[in-house]
């Protein structure tokens, strides 16, 4: 498509200038068209208000509005506990199928697993949850006829936060195992052989060389974790009807009919969203290349 | 702080049994996690597969997929979100492949910017997206300060709205597309193989359909799974531009039916492993992930 549109008749060491800059046209086109002017339609809108007028009230109002408020605490809670409860388990399950000595086997099984599970999400994850986790769900059942134990008898259900967080858990954990597999692998023999040469215990090879070179990886991937959390929608949308106020779902609200009776408000909450992942997205970057100084 | 470890001697008083557990012996911990691992995988699976098998009292049958896939509209909304898939696919591919040819061959210095750019939807989730979209172009387009229109809503026409989803999921599988790609000509060697070419007397639509695209196909055909298990199950687009998908489908049949949804949950779990599973094969391990969470 584009490079036959300039027809240069050698391949030559980097060509700056004009002609060149044609190549990517198609590219950047498509990229304002339906990437970038969406992005800065909302982010001039938040800063008007119903007349069109600039403001800074929006934003303001975005610390104030109780209902945004909520929705963003319910938000960055839910994607906190399941970055970090996601975060660990994967961690721990990386580790045992890379240097915990168990079959090689099962290290591509899970990978594979992995790979399925961090991309079955939406609706039909919320339904797989309905029939495991809800009212006459299969585990819900199995507690209750072996153990005679009725989880819905106590505070538990399937629509609420640690529903919800179960749910999402289950795309959590597989992206951790994804990402930690590879910088697990990249701890060398080397390391762990000098250090027990020196005396050092398996706990202090663990806290003083294997944990200070990965920690950058763990904190970069669970905040990319939190961010995968963040963004969800259509899980949380299938498994509560709305009822749990999160971010993304009050956004939809605002879509559908504009609830907060102020549309540039709803401007505003979606680019405090863009804002907060961008952040997570930045954090992540930034600590994965802390992290390549040691693992490559 | 990396390597203090080396200058702390410490002494060694570990328990005879704690050795054999934690050394060369069994690796009790490990596989406790493994199997609880395992465990959260698959009870959610085999809860919705034997949910989904229950549909006649007292008989295990096939009965809910046979209702499932016997509804038209299963069959129409399906259909559908498979032909919205296959048309992102390819004008995704004739988008990235183009661009990332060309930033190797003549463009280097447009490399940063446009990474940057593939990596934005990542930034941008699909909801915020969408309601970006719907308030650009549910108005007509003008040229920036004056009345001169540039493209009427394409909200209210059934092409339009059928172009914006595709836009909307090219944009959602840009940073995948883009990435397998763009690796996928690193390791071929692209300019090399464009020099070669060229001193044989190829043209640079030869170089494109013969020489390129073959070498770069196992990183298409990652990139177009990984789009492909994106669109058939998204609902977020769908829904808001108000288009009758495979998503929005399942999710209204949720609200009225029991077995028919756990059928299909369970079908979209198998296509999404088919998926996978050929990523696997052909990229030889090198698994990616996606999200329309």
């Amino acid at each position: 498509m584009a490079p036959s549109a300039v027809a240069a008749p050698r391949v030559k060491r980097p060509a700056s200038g004009l002609r060149a800059w044609l190549g990517v046209v198609p590219f950047f086109l498509f990229a304002i068209l339906f990437l970038i002017l969406p992005s800065v339609k909302l982010f001039v809108g938040s800063f008007a208000d119903n007349e069109g007028n600039f403001t800074f009230k929006n934003l303001l109002q975005l610390f104030t509005e109780p209902s945004i408020l909520n929705a963003y605490w319910l938000s960055i809670r839910i994607s906190a506990v399941t970055a970090i409860g996601g975060g660990i388990f994967g961690f721990l399950l990386a580790y045992s199928v890379t240097i915990g000595g168990l079959p090689k086997a099962l290290r591509s099984m899970l990978i594979t697993f992995s790979g399925v599970a961090s991309n079955f999400a939406g609706v039909p994850l919320a339904f797989a949850f309905v029939a495991t986790l809800g009212r006459t769900g299969f585990v819900t059942a199995l507690l209750k006829n072996v153990f005679h134990f009725s989880i819905y008898d106590t505070a538990f259900s399937l629509y609420s936060f640690v529903g919800l967080s179960l749910t999402y858990m289950y795309f959590q954990f597989p992206l951790m195992v994804l990402i930690m597999a590879p910088a697990l692998d990249g701890l060398k023999r080397e390391w762990r052989e000098a250090a027990e040469n020196l005396g050092a215990s398996r706990m202090q090879y663990w806290l003083r060389v294997a944990l200070p070179v990965l920690l950058p990886s763990i904190l970069g991937s669970m905040i990319l974790l939190f961010g995968n959390a963040f963004g969800a929608y259509a899980t949380a949308y299938a498994l509560t009807g709305g009822a749990l106020p999160i971010v993304t779902i009050q956004i939809g609200a605002q879509i559908r009919g504009d609830v907060l009776h102020n549309v540039g408000l709803g401007y505003a909450m979606a680019m405090g969203m863009v804002f907060i992942m961008a952040v997570s997205l930045g954090g992540y970057s930034w600590l994965q290349g802390r992290t390549e100084r040691w693992l490559r | 702080m990396t390597t203090q470890a080396s200058s702390a001697p410490a002494p060694r008083e570990r328990s005879r049994a704690a050795r054999i557990l934690t050394r060369r012996g069994f690796p009790l911990w490990s596989w406790l996690w493994f199997i609880l691992g395992a465990l959260y995988f698959i009870l959610p699976l085999y809860a919705t597969l034997d949910f989904s098998l229950r549909m006649e009292r007292d008989t295990i049958g096939l009965k809910a997929y046979s209702a499932a896939f016997a509804d038209p509209v299963f069959a129409r909304t399906f259909g559908y979100s498979v032909l919205l898939a296959v048309v992102t696919i390819l004008v995704s591919i004739l988008l990235v492949v183009p661009t990332a040819y060309w930033i190797r061959l003549r463009l280097p210095e447009a490399r940063r910017i446009v990474e940057f750019i593939t990596l934005l939807p990542f930034v941008i989730p699909a909801i915020i997206l969408v309601f970006g979209m719907i308030r650009i172009y549910s108005s007509p387009v003008n040229l920036p300060f004056t009345d001169i229109r540039l493209l009427a809503p394409l909200t209210t026409s059934k092409l339009g709205t059928n172009a914006l989803i595709v836009a909307g999921y090219i944009v959602l599988g840009l940073p995948y597309m883009y990435r397998s790609v763009d690796t996928g000509m690193r390791t071929v060697d692209v300019r090399t193989l464009t020099e070669a070419a060229q001193s044989l007397g190829a043209n640079w639509a030869t170089i494109m359909v013969r020489v390129v695209l073959p070498n770069v196909r196992t990183a298409l055909l990652s990139g177009a799974l990984l789009t492909f298990a994106i669109v058939v199950g998204e609902v977020v687009l769908a829904s808001y531009l108000g288009l009758p998908t495979f998503g929005p489908y399942l999710f209204l049949l949720g609200q009225h039916r029991a077995y028919e949804p756990a059928a299909l949950t369970f079908t979209t779990f198998l296509l999404t492993w088919a998926a996978m599973g050929i990523i696997q094969l052909v990229t030889g391990g090198q698994g990616q992930v996606a999200g329309a969470h």
